[in-house]
């Protein structure tokens, strides 16, 4: 007991001079070449403080002398949470729908329905790269390069030919499954390390492409003057018939992103429990091991990086109108990494883990913009921080033999 | 006899420039059990992936069931009745028992049959039934080996290549296994290739042998043959 608490001092003293070491760096040379030490070793002070006091709460609570507190809160959460669990899952559906559905009534100020739209894009994402990541097991690091085809599919049908989002849509959808096809197809021999080298540079590709190519997508500029996605509204005025409105108010822009997200939570889901979504856990699992069993994994794989590529194609189409502009600079790899990231932390493989990501990735962003300099810092530092504590993700995949059960 | 079920001629495959087989040529008739013996980097497991299309061949021509399948992707051959049981069981760890099992008749789409194949599987395997819905990676080595094998019978095969099913296993298990080996070919009829490293319950259980030394076959001979042979008993049985 008492040696396993020393180790555990030990290691965060030691951590604690290494994050001195990191933090002096970053916040204790000036731009103008000038040293300080004073403001690095005040906020070090601040974290070695805060690091003892959970320490010693730690400690405390190891050593059994918290128990009188602890056991009461163990046993009220224990006894939620199985009363929890004999709810049946469509409830919790259900309410979950709800509360999307009433969230613009409830939170009514622009920034808080910008946020959700945001999170619901990234939802989308997320769960498309899920596809490829976690069933199919293929490390995707360009996946961002079918949410650009899909925002430009639509931007410049929309402002060359006239499109309307609605039409433009399976367009979007098309030529990110060619894109994701294109550059699947080359990939599809590499493995691992080498695989993700090659995404990484498709994803380049196809932004430089965005970028460069001037006289069709206005290069760096990017593309002005983009329709919203509009709607049939019926009318009476005379006799009845239909109005095609255009959904200029954020809320409604919301129901859009929410009806894209559960569209593609739905479609995940199936492919998820299919014979596909098996197969491709098969190829993830080990891709010799499948083929000798009759997958087809290069036909499979294919299709893997064409559907994940097909909801950022949506997505970004999604994206184009809501914004009215796109450029290349909405599809650098940082977007690529970001979703990543959600995919990571929130559960590979896990529906719910992966919206749960997205919504705590988009969230820890916003909150984090008064941290200005130090926004992407702190980011990070939360990040390491569940990955220790939920290595599996926050919502870890609930496997063992979850689709068989289902089957019967 | 009648016309072999599988026949390799003259098959030569290499990885990069190390030829890992020198023109092997092999037989198998319908309802045999061979064997295929040899040491460690003899060319046993990449003659087996070879016949499965894993590994492309170079030169030769292996024929299945009146087929040159030389060519044919791999994919393809679970449905012409041709399955492996790789080396070292390589289960989908990850998936539940039933999924493994549902995944070796990939091919098939046909439920009630994949169920009652499910049923079929238990009756020799019953440990499964009881692991339906663990994770195959947190099975015994036995019980994987078990799963690697139910997992082929899915696909109902015609011919089953078996890659050292008694690796890693007690002697207790490998006896079992090898029962087991023994009804599957007598009760359903499955031709067996069997590849162990255990020569003599190897040649035991099967009616010929293939001796393979440095990627070519040196010695074929009916397995009492070879189990009386003394250069096999001094090589291969440790004596
Ligand atoms: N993927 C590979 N890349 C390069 N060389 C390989 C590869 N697989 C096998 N080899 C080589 O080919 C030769 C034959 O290997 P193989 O696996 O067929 O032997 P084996 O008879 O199955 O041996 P064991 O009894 O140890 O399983 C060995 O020399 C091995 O090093
Ligand atoms: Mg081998």
């Amino acid at each position: 007991m008492i040696r396993e608490l020393r180790k555990i001092w030990k290691s965060c003293f030691i951590g604690l001079l290494w994050f001195l070491a990191l933090l002096w760096p970053m916040t204790g040379i000036n731009s103008d070449g000038t040293l300080t030490f004073a403001r690095p070793l005040e906020i070090w002070l601040i974290v070695v403080v805060a690091a003892v006091v959970i320490m010693l709460i730690y400690s405390a609570n190891k050593s059994g002398m918290l128990a009188p507190f602890t056991r009461p809160v163990q046993t009220a959460a224990g006894g939620l949470a199985g009363q929890a669990a004999r709810l049946p899952i469509w409830v919790w559906l259900l309410v979950a729908l709800g509360l999307a559905m009433f969230y613009p009534v409830i939170f009514t100020s622009r920034p808080a329905h910008d946020v959700a739209i945001n999170v619901l894009i990234y939802i989308s994402l997320g769960l498309g790269l899920n596809i490829v990541i976690g069933l199919a097991g293929m490390l995707d690091l360009g996946y961002i390069a079918f949410y650009g085809v899909g925002a430009y599919t639509y931007a410049l049908l929309n402002v060359y030919l006239g499109f309307s989002f609605w039409t433009a849509l399976p367009f979007a959808a098309l030529f990110a499954a060619i894109a994701g096809c294109i550059i699947g197809y080359p990939t599809l021999r590499m493995r691992g390390d080498y695989l993700a080298i090659v995404t990484l540079a498709f994803g380049e590709i196809v932004r430089l492409i965005l970028n460069n190519w001037m006289e069709l997508t206005n290069g760096p500029n990017g593309v002005l003057g983009i329709d919203r996605p509009t709607m049939l509204v019926p009318t009476f005025d005379d006799g009845f018939g239909f109005e095609v409105i255009s959904l200029r108010k954020l809320y409604m822009l919301y129901y859009v992103a929410l009806a894209l997200a559960v569209f593609t939570m739905l479609c995940v889901y199936r492919l998820n429990y299919s014979r596909i979504g098996r197969a491709w856990e098969a190829i993830r699992e080990d891709e010799t091991a499948a083929e000798l069993m009759g997958v087809n994994t290069f036909l499979l794989k294919l299709l893997a990086y064409a559907m994940g590529a097909v909801f950022a194609g949506l997505a970004g189409a999604f994206f184009a109108g809501r914004m009215k502009f796109v450029s290349p600079e909405s599809f650098t790899f940082l977007e690529s990494a970001m979703v990543l990231c959600m995919v990571v932390l929130g559960g590979m493989a896990s529906i719910p883990g992966i919206i749960l990501g997205a919504a705590a990735l988009v969230l820890m962003q916003e909150w984090f913009r008064e941290f200005e300099t130090y926004r992407m810092l702190v980011f990070g530092g939360c990040m390491v921080l569940m990955m220790l504590f939920r290595p599996a993700g926050l919502i870890p995949a609930r496997r063992m033999g979850r689709r068989s059960e289902d089957d019967e | 006899m009648a016309e072999p079920i599988l026949e390799l001629v003259e098959v030569s495959a290499s990885y990069g420039k190390i030829k890992a087989l020198k023109e092997i040529s092999l037989k198998v008739y319908p309802g045999e059990i061979v064997a295929m013996i040899g040491a460690n980097g003899a060319g046993k497991s990449t003659t087996l992936m070879a016949i499965c299309g894993i590994v492309p061949v170079q030169a030769g021509t292996i024929v299945y069931a009146g087929t040159p399948i030389t060519t044919i992707s791999a994919e393809r051959l679970p449905v012409m009745g041709l399955c492996q049981v790789p080396e070292g069981r390589r289960i989908f760890p990850r998936l539940s028992v039933k999924e493994n099992l549902i995944l070796g008749g990939f091919y098939r789409t046909d439920k009630s049959a994949i169920d009652a194949d499910i049923e079929r599987v238990f009756s020799y395997f019953p440990v499964l039934k009881e692991r339906l819905n663990q994770q195959g990676g947190t099975l015994s080595g036995g019980e994987q080996q078990i799963l690697a094998i139910g997992r082929a019978l899915m696909s109902r095969p015609k011919l089953l290549l078996l890659d050292e099913p008694s690796l890693g296993l007690a002697p207790m298990i490998v006896q079992k296994i090898f029962d087991i080996i023994s009804e599957i070919n007598t009760q359903e009829g499955v031709t067996i290739l069997l590849v162990e490293q255990n020569a003599n319950l190897a040649l035991q259980a099967s009616s010929r042998g293939y001796v393979l030394e440095t990627g070519a076959v040196t010695m074929a001979d009916t397995a009492d043959a070879l189990l009386a042979n003394p250069k096999i008993r001094a090589a291969y049985l440790g004596e």
